[in-house]
């Protein structure tokens, strides 16, 4: 059973502005059946402003009450002002969604993007937007999941699946969505850490070495051996830490991105933002 | 508002009979059927009762019955003990319709380096027997076919699968989960090894459940520990629990004839009303080898959450093969495994019933349930233009 706020509820049981528009001077849709909800966005402009939007939907209780926030949300704002409403705003404006449900808030900001396109007589394609298609199960694009990590601060391939259903498919995407999730989250940490607070005090050489002891024996070798893997610290050199997969890792495809977006990441928010992991 | 509870395939009203029959195990006969002393050692005795009660449910002799926790114990332990007693063999078969308690164990023991086939199912969602002729190899340790699916309450013909099975040196375990109570069973008649029941589905409590192994089939024990069950489970007896399933089986036994007859006419009566007046859906399932109280429909165009939360308004306790009722993003894997079209597969709705069930109820849902389709068909994009715009994405 889900637990949905009141203000969901209400907009489910009485959802506001529910049919078309005839004339509509912006319609925008998303989402389809074999998706398991789409959205059907029409607006009123009229000088530049929002006058009017109503919705027909398909899908569950969240998404049907997403899609009553939206036009709840709308109506009244320029255009402008609405493209800046985000997927959290009408997750906010519900009192929150549960995070699997996430993505019925995202679907309301595209439809309302794609339905002020149709508008400006910017065609949308019918192939997604922009980037390259990750998932083929649910068609949702790099573009598309780099957004939603941004603006939503994910941190798990599984956050990136609740918000922009990427990967709840055939999951063959999951170590795609991995990858960009460490890009992203690195220059996340990147821009974050040239504002205040300032870099982390340097460390001694031997107190540098001692710490990457301590979390590779501490954190990363235990939940690679639970994978059948290990791996083997061999060298510090600087800020390069060299070492050696083993187990099961050592001939697994995804060692790298384990390397790269696992072991390396961690050890440069605990210990240095500067350290390279490098393979012995 | 009265609550009116179709969804007997997940879980059922503990009977008043059972609940009274169990009572006095809580804070009088608390004893513990190990212990030396009389005061423990009559409460063994109340055991063999209802150990004598489900065997007699199922066909089987009392000591042919272990009992466990749940139905997802009940089929860990015989695929385990399958696997364990025949070391040489390392391909399972099963289909993909299963329970989780049975698939996703099956996948973990891929990870574990067996090999698995799944068999798969037809529209109706009923296995086909070459294709189980084909699956089993030399080295099938066993194959496990679930009785009656819980979702769509198609029966399968265990009794041909079992044969096939046993012809080519297979073990073969049914999970009967929501069989028993409700199919009238001789397993000494089948070719089977090993059946699972779980007590909560037949009008028992939650937390305990049983697992037939026929006499003479090489056992290892999933809980290892004391001598429980004559070793083949360590752990205390939940006894209270296990009094509980005795009496339900035996009050199964007795309505069992019922269920066949009134729980079914009423079930065809939910059916027919449905089906006659909301347009645009379909039964999931075999149109006559099915449970006589499940049935499984989806409405096109519309969500299944949708649906349960609007019957929740009305008080009326369903279930849905959406991917929005579990959490994750993709429908039911038996209705996919059935090939049910995505226009129908997102809208499903099981209903099912149990010997508590009235005519009224049924008679409300008939009345109410279209109301609902129709508003949500209303508010739904694809109701006008039907299947035109399939949309991206």
């Amino acid at each position: 059973m889900w637990d949905y706020t009141d203000k969901v509820k209400e907009h489910f049981l009485n959802p506001k502005n529910v049919g078309k528009i005839e004339d509509a001077d912006g319609v925008g849709e998303v989402g389809s059946l074999a998706c398991g909800d789409a959205l059907r966005l029409f607006i009123k402009v009229e000088d530049g402003r929002i006058v009017d939007a109503r919705f027909q939907t398909f899908g569950c209780g969240s998404a049907i009450a997403s899609s009553s926030a939206l036009t709840e949300m709308v109506k009244g704002k320029t255009l402008d002002e609405a493209l800046q409403i985000t997927n959290k705003d009408i997750a906010d404006y519900l009192g929150g969604l549960p995070k699997e449900k996430m993505h019925c808030s995202v679907m309301g900001r595209e439809a309302l993007e794609a339905a002020i396109n149709n508008y400006r007589g910017i065609e949308t394609p019918d192939q997604p937007l922009e980037g390259e298609v990750v998932c083929e199960c649910f068609g949702v694009t790099d573009v598309q999941i780099r957004r939603a990590i941004e603006e939503n601060d994910l941190k798990s391939v599984e956050d990136v699946t609740h918000y922009t259903k990427a990967g709840g498919g055939c999951e063959r995407c999951l170590p795609d969505i991995e990858k960009i999730l460490a890009e992203v989250r690195g220059a996340m940490e990147t821009r974050a850490e040239r504002e205040p607070p300032g870099p982390p005090a340097r460390l001694t050489n031997l107190q540098r070495i001692q710490k990457v002891q301590q979390v590779i024996d501490e954190e990363i070798r235990p939940s690679l051996q639970a994978d059948g893997g290990d791996l083997e610290l061999v060298d510090v050199d600087g800020t390069k830490v060299y070492v050696s997969l083993r187990g099961t890792c050592s001939n697994c495809p995804s060692s790298q991105i384990t390397l790269k977006s696992g072991v390396e990441a961690r050890l440069r928010e605990v210990v240095d933002p500067d350290i390279q992991v490098l393979e012995a | 508002m009265a609550t009116i509870y179709l969804d007997n395939n997940a879980t059922t009203r503990v009977d008043p009979a059972v609940f009274e029959e169990m009572r006095p195990f809580f804070c009088d006969l608390y004893g513990n059927p190990s212990s030396m002393h009389t005061f423990g050692g009559q409460v063994g005795h109340h055991l063999d009762t209802a150990r004598e009660r489900v065997a007699a449910l199922l066909g089987a002799a009392a000591g042919e019955i272990v009992f466990t926790s749940c139905g997802t114990e009940g089929d860990s332990t015989a695929i385990r003990s399958a696997l364990e007693a025949q070391p040489d063999k390392r391909h399972l078969v099963t289909t993909k319709v299963e329970h989780p308690a049975v698939l996703n164990l099956a996948n973990h023991l891929v990870k574990k380096g067996y090999h698995l086939t799944l068999l798969g199912v037809d529209g109706d969602g009923m296995i086909d027997l070459d294709e189980l002729r084909d699956a089993i190899r030399d080295d099938t340790a066993l194959v496990s076919i679930m009785w009656a699916n819980n979702e769509t309450g198609t029966v399968f013909p265990v009794q041909e699968a079992g044969e096939i099975a046993k012809s080519r040196g297979a073990l073969f375990h049914t999970d009967a989960v929501q069989a028993v109570g409700k199919i009238p069973m001789d397993v000494h008649q089948l070719p089977i090894d090993f059946l699972t029941l779980s007590g909560h589905k037949l009008h028992a409590p939650k937390g305990v459940g049983a697992l037939y192994v026929r006499k003479g089939v090489p056992f290892r024990p999933f809980l290892v520990g004391g001598h429980q069950e004559r070793g083949r489970r360590g752990g205390t007896e939940n006894v209270p629990g296990i009094i509980g399933l005795g009496k339900a089986c035996e009050l199964a036994g007795e309505n069992i004839e019922h269920e066949n007859t009134r729980v079914r006419a009423l079930r065809d009566r939910l059916e027919r009303g449905l089906l006659a007046t909301v347009p645009d859906t379909r039964l999931n399932g075999h149109p006559t080898d099915r449970l006589p109280n499940t049935v499984n429909l989806s409405f096109k165009f519309v969500e299944g959450e949708a649906i349960l939360l609007l019957l929740d308004e009305l008080g009326i306790c369903a279930s849905s093969g959406s991917a929005c009722t579990s959490g994750s993003l993709e429908p039911s894997h038996v209705l996919r495994a059935m090939g049910v079209p995505f226009t129908y597969a997102h809208g499903s709705v099981r209903l099912s019933l149990s010997r508590f069930n009235t005519e009224e109820e049924i008679a409300f849902v008939v009345e109410r349930l279209p109301g609902i389709i129709e508003r949500l068909r209303s508010i739904s994009p694809f109701t006008e233009e039907g299947d035109a715009w399939t949309g991206e994405g």
